[in-house]
């Protein structure tokens, strides 16, 4: 299991890192909404300051959109979802392991917003080790969700639209969540941003475990 | 043999028992406006504004049941795989979808004098709510995408099933994070009560009336929706040949019904 997880992980990362769209498409895309969230609200430092968690993880969640899309466009030429399907891989190992691609590629562009917010927008963080967890649990969340519906949608002929229609209500929780949660972290508003890590860790949880039982059914619906 | 369009279940979609619903719907309608907007008194409180209680809180409970109602067609089209339970979660989908607006709706109408505003962010259930809703219309969207029916049921009940895994969090969020809402807390909850009898009785009879309203919407809606499926089924083919068959017969119809007026004149004739 283990094994495969990591070989389709491998797979999804290796295609990444070769074709490079995330680093010259996606991750510019992503800086590109921080900017014109920085224009729409008049680039007040103050305003901001104090919205910076809601903008990073809207950005994350749009951007989120366009990565889903992309690991499941990839298999769409040349039959490869069938190649998938033939492969003789557990589904559950293929979810995870499409899954954890997503995850480590999003954590490697909020590391790069982040910095690019800290740039921009300013501001301090004040709970390393909450803002980490939080990052790490909701990236999981929005993965794992994201896998379940990209897989869905992939092979309908209004996949662009469906969609971010599908996945976005489906995250807003855990934007709401994870915003109220990096907002403890950067010491902008007083909440319990720890009570909200454990709603985080809800809906990753239960992201993940409907994403294991479905993808099989759906993977050879698509 | 009768036509497609000829035959009784292929007329309309209502039978003896939707027209009772129908007929108990109407007058429960009737007698909750009755009692809800005159015989109940006003709320210690709230004033007359308890009395759009009596649509906002029947219509979310109902939203609610029906968005179970299509988590549990959905998991029972996974495992019968049976198209009877696929229509039964999309009809109840659609229904829930028109009541959880309603209860929106109401609930703004309700906020606006209560907290002077029609929305309030900082409120978890309703904004919750409304998360909710626009997760059925994915869910609606979905069901309607062109395709295979056998796929797009397969896709619409593991959505359904994930839209479900939510409502626990809507329902369980004024609990979890009561120091951040200002929803009321479950106002009615056994032992105390603090509604006034006749104002319990008026959102329990409202509730009553809006569930036998919703069993009649399911039925007709699950109908139409059969009648969609066979006739995608059966595909628009059949149905040509039935029509042109209609046509054939029609001369011949005719030409019977003027040899019987022929010899119904004769017979008047004759004494």
């Amino acid at each position: 299991m283990w094994g495969e997880i990591t070989l389709v992980t491998g797979k999804d990362l290796r295609i990444e890192r070769r074709s490079r769209v995330g680093l010259t498409q996606i991750a510019p895309f992503a800086v590109t909404v921080l900017v014109l969230f920085g224009f729409a609200l008049e680039g007040d430092s103050a305003t901001l300051r104090a919205f910076t968690a809601g903008l990073f993880w809207v950005t994350v969640v749009f951007t989120a959109i366009l990565a889903v899309q992309r690991s499941f466009t990839v298999e769409s030429v040349n039959d490869n979802r069938d190649a998938l399907r033939l492969s003789g891989l557990d589904p559950i190992a293929i979810f995870l392991g499409k899954a954890a691609a997503l995850v480590i590629e999003l954590l490697v562009l909020e590391v790069v917003l982040g910095f690019v917010v800290a740039v921009l927008y300013g501001g301090s963080i004040s709970s390393p080790g909450l803002l980490g967890l939080t990052a790490v649990v909701a990236t999981i969340a929005v993965a794992a969700a994201g896998t379940i519906y990209g897989v869905l949608a992939a092979s309908l002929r209004v996949r662009e639209t469906i969609l971010p229609l599908l996945l976005l209500p489906v995250l807003a929780p855990v934007l709401i969540a994870a915003t109220r949660a990096f907002e403890d972290a950067l010491g902008e508003v007083a909440v319990n941003g720890w009570s909200w890590l454990v709603l985080l860790t809800l809906t990753a949880v239960v992201y993940t475990a409907f994403g294991a039982l479905a993808f099989g059914t759906l993977l050879e619906e698509s | 043999m009768k036509t497609l369009g000829e035959r009784d279940e292929f007329r309309n979609t209502s039978s003896r028992g939707t027209r009772i619903l129908g007929g108990l719907s109407l007058v429960g309608i009737v007698f909750m406006g009755l009692i809800g907007l005159w015989w109940s008194p006003e709320d210690s409180d709230m004033g007359d504004l308890v009395r759009i209680m009596y649509v906002h809180v029947p219509s979310a409970w109902l939203a609610y049941m029906a968005f179970i109602i299509t988590a549990i067609g959905s998991a029972m089209f996974l495992w019968k795989r049976s198209v009877w339970w696929d229509l039964i979660a999309g009809a109840s989908a659609e229904i829930g979808v028109v009541f959880c607006a309603l209860a929106l709706a109401t609930g703004s109408l309700w906020g606006r004098p209560t907290w002077g505003t029609y929305w309030l962010w900082s409120d978890v259930r309703i904004v919750t709510t409304l998360v909710l809703l626009l997760m059925y219309a994915g869910y609606l969207a979905l069901r309607h995408v062109d395709g295979d029916p056998t796929q797009r049921s397969k896709r619409a009940a593991i959505v359904g099933l994930i839209a479900a895994a939510n409502i626990p969090v809507v329902r369980m969020s004024v609990v979890w994070w009561s120091n951040r809402t200002l929803h009321q807390k479950d106002t009615v909850t056994l032992g105390d009560t603090k509604l006034d009898n006749l104002q319990l009785f008026t959102l329990m009879f409202a509730l009553v009336v809006f569930m036998v309203l919703f069993a009649w919407m399911l039925l007709h809606r699950f109908r139409i929706a059969w009648l969609e499926s066979e006739f995608e089924q059966r595909g628009l083919e059949e149905a040509l040949i039935e029509r042109r068959a209609e046509s054939r017969v029609e001369p011949e119809r005719l030409l019977e019904r003027e040899a019987t007026d022929r010899a119904m004149r004769a017979a008047e004739v004759r004494p």
